[in-house]
């Protein structure tokens, strides 16, 4: 609730929704914001008279997050949300993305940026293909953390045994996946069981309800724990000073550390942080800041200035699982461009763990050659240098999203 | 928890029991001027809207904050409807001169004085802006426009990318908008194409009221419970001006009011307000029980897909 009480300092938890057509996942959505005081009056009003004009007698709560008119008409969701409310605990920022068409590359977008991905299964159903594809993306896309939401548990009289036989369904499919675990809650989201409040007719469930989950799970804040990566943006000239301007993406910079700028490997050391207007000794990932070297050293927008002893990969042989995002194939021999950190060079496609072409929505391995080397980091170390994106050179549509993976 | 995080410095990451966090205002500050720079490293002739609007004054104060020491490296562009207040246009030209920027005027008056547009029924010069914001942008051969738009305003917008890609003629296609994923932000656009970026998309009109405070940037006094000469129309108090109001059956009465947003004379509408300090206005969004867009907007009440459709049609 954003209540005049919301504190200045809370932290932020991004979070993705998944789900296949008809689990309720617009509800669920739609409940969280209306059940946490989201949803403003005016907001409110439109949905009810929209749901009145379709001879609805109680307000749709999905048409709260339907946004484009062609949505509105199939009564479907087309594209990924961005959803906001805070609690007094903390904000959120929730990726909603849908589970018509497309909803591989959907969750692999709204997945990118999450702390936490709820994927939501239908008692009725349980485990469906969608399913496992969603638990699939989640532990590709490294998400922190998992929640597993069996939904409409009103319509399987509240019974626990379903919901155990689904929680145990899925823990399989995770751990085939790699998922290292999750955290399953029975819902009912057009009741509002479990939802927002704990409900009062799943005695025999003792965890939290969502929100409650949502407000305390952890975020990651270990980024400083990891190795110090800096790709450079920008430099600002200001005199004879030169300020190197970028975010500092994982780890920890201070005053004095040894660095090394990546591709031509020369060494310096940090005379000086600049954090938005403030002189720092420190400086922790995700700040934005400008640094000044020791030493004059040619950096330019592309390099990667980095400390440490965990030295990123240097390399022309990209080797990634992917998800092919656009509806043209991406072909064993294609020439694309690499966008990774602030570099982008040109590529060729040399292998796709064995497959002729990737289409849309598909999930496969990839081998690059690139025409300059790339400061890659394992994706599964550092999400934000070991990812990057497939363009085509042509009409630079997005193709591909790669999450390197240097031990394969 | 939120006792550990409530007493450092702006800017200041906080050692909680969970481990270092930005606190939302600096993950977002640090977000947008990642944005900033990413469109300064990538694009030859970037232009920022400006309205003076709290939103687009944010946004300069973001870049300002991006480049120093240097200069920002874009020059501003207002979309002048014509339907001014003079307070936002007397700031405007304040912050262009404090900080030497170069102002670009899209002006609605001129296109109507050479009969290019023609006046609305109603009034109201909002739609209008559409035709003089994609000419100038094709004129100066702008390649990049740094829009104040958030998601949380309204539906549509929900779905806008950050870096959002426009045809030659401005217009929006959410089927042909690119997948954005991570922070890698793809501007790539063919020649007479530009790209629409949104460096507040996660921003909350709490938010930029709390960083506006934060960082105690100064406003047009509008924005402030002030004395004025307001009539009713469509539920909303709207100032009375040579532009088209009141008309008959309205009257006009002298109320304390404030504004919510600032847009075009005709079609923003003033709230109830005694809130005459940024912590009132704080205290008075953090209640409010409408949308901002709701409370004050008349253009987007005329129909479920009103923004949609100005969208597509290439409005920001």
């Amino acid at each position: 609730m954003t209540s005049i009480n919301t504190p200045i300092r809370v932290d932020t938890l991004r979070f993705a929704t998944a789900g296949s057509v008809d689990d309720g996942k617009s509800t669920l959505v739609g409940r969280l914001l209306h059940d946490s005081k989201s949803v403003l009056t005016d907001q409110l009003e439109a949905v009810e008279r929209a749901s009145a004009s379709r001879g609805q007698d109680a307000p749709d709560l999905a048409l709260l997050t339907d946004g484009l008119r062609a949505e509105r008409e199939q009564g479907i969701t087309i594209d990924v949300a961005y959803r906001y409310f805070a609690t007094a605990r903390r904000r959120f920022i929730l990726a909603d993305t849908p589970g018509h068409v497309q909803y591989t590359r959907n969750m692999v977008t709204g997945a990118s940026t999450a702390d936490l991905a709820v994927v939501l299964v239908d008692a009725r159903n349980g485990v469906i293909e969608q399913t496992r594809r969603h638990a699939a993306v989640a532990a590709l896309l490294r998400v922190p953390h998992v929640v597993l939401a069996v939904n409409k548990m009103d319509l399987v009289d509240y019974d626990e045994a379903t919901f155990e036989r689904i929680v145990e369904d899925f823990a399989g499919h995770a751990a085939e996946s790699g998922l290292p675990g999750f955290t399953p809650v029975p819902v009912s989201a057009l009741r509002g069981d479990n939802v927002v409040e704990r409900s009062a007719h799943m005695d025999w469930y003792t965890g939290p309800a969502l929100l409650e989950h949502l407000e305390t799970v952890p975020v990651a804040s270990d980024e400083s724990a990891a190795p110090a990566r800096f790709p450079v943006q920008y430099v600002i000239r200001h005199g004879e000073v030169r300020h190197y301007a970028g975010q500092l993406v994982s780890g920890t910079l201070r005053v004095g550390d040894r660095v090394t700028v990546h591709p031509s490997g020369e060494t310096s050391a940090i005379a000086g942080i600049d954090v938005l207007g403030r002189e720092a000794d420190i400086a922790r990932a995700p700040q934005s800041l400008t640094l000044r070297l020791a030493d004059q050293r040619d950096v330019s927008r592309g390099d990667m200035i980095t400390a440490g002893p965990h030295a990123p990969a240097l390399t022309q042989d990209v080797r990634a699982a992917v998800c092919h995002l656009a509806d043209r194939a991406l072909r064993v021999g294609d020439r694309v461009l690499v966008k990774h950190t602030t570099r982008t060079v040109k590529a060729v496609v040399e292998d796709l763990g064995g497959a002729v072409e990737l289409t849309a929505n598909d999930l496969g391995r990839i081998v690059l050659r690139t025409a300059g080397p790339l400061a890659l980091d394992d994706y599964a170390e550092v999400r934000r240098t070991g990812a990057f994106i497939l363009v085509d050179p042509a009409d630079g549509a997005t193709l591909t999203a790669g999450m390197a993976d240097l031990s394969a | 928890m939120t006792q550990t995080l409530s007493g450092a410095a702006p800017g200041v990451p906080v050692l909680s029991e969970r481990g270092f966090a930005l606190s939302h205002l600096d993950a977002l500050e640090s977000e947008a001027v990642h944005i900033f720079r990413e469109v300064a490293g990538e694009f030859e002739r970037p232009v920022i809207l400006f309205s003076g609007g709290k939103d687009s004054i944010v946004m300069l104060h973001l870049a300002l904050k991006a480049f120093a020491p240097a200069a920002v490296p874009f020059s501003l562009l207002h979309v002048d409807t014509g339907h001014n207040f003079p307070e936002v246009l007397e700031y405007r030209d304040r912050t262009v001169a404090q900080h030497g920027l170069r102002l670009h005027i899209a002006s609605v008056q001129d296109y109507i004085d050479r009969g290019v547009l023609r006046e609305r029924p109603d009034g109201t010069r909002n739609p209008l802006q559409t035709v003089p914001l994609t000419e100038k942008i094709q004129s100066e051969r702008f390649d990049a426009v740094f829009g104040g738009g958030r998601r949380d305003e309204e539906k549509a917008r929900a779905k806008e990318r950050v870096f959002s890609l426009r045809d030659e003629f401005s217009q929006w296609d959410p089927r042909r908008q690119r997948p954005e994923l991570w922070q890698l932000y793809n501007g790539r656009h063919a020649p007479g194409e530009h790209v629409r970026v949104f460096p507040l998309s996660n921003w909350t009109e709490l938010d930029v009221w709390q960083y506006i405070a934060r960082e105690h940037i100064e406003l047009p006094e509008i924005y402030f419970a002030h004395d004025r000469e307001v009539f009713q129309r469509s539920g909303m108090w709207l100032t009375a001006g040579e532009w088209g109001g009141p008309k008959d059956g309205e009257s006009v009465e002298k109320r304390l009011v404030r504004y919510r947003t600032v847009g075009d004379m005709s079609c923003t509408g003033a709230v109830d307000s005694d809130a005459t300090t940024l912590d009132a206005v704080i205290a008075e969004i953090a209640a409010s029980r409408l949308t901002e867009r709701g409370a004050t907007r008349a253009d987007d009440k005329m129909s479920e897909a009103a923004m949609e459709d100005r969208k597509r049609e290439g409005y920001f």
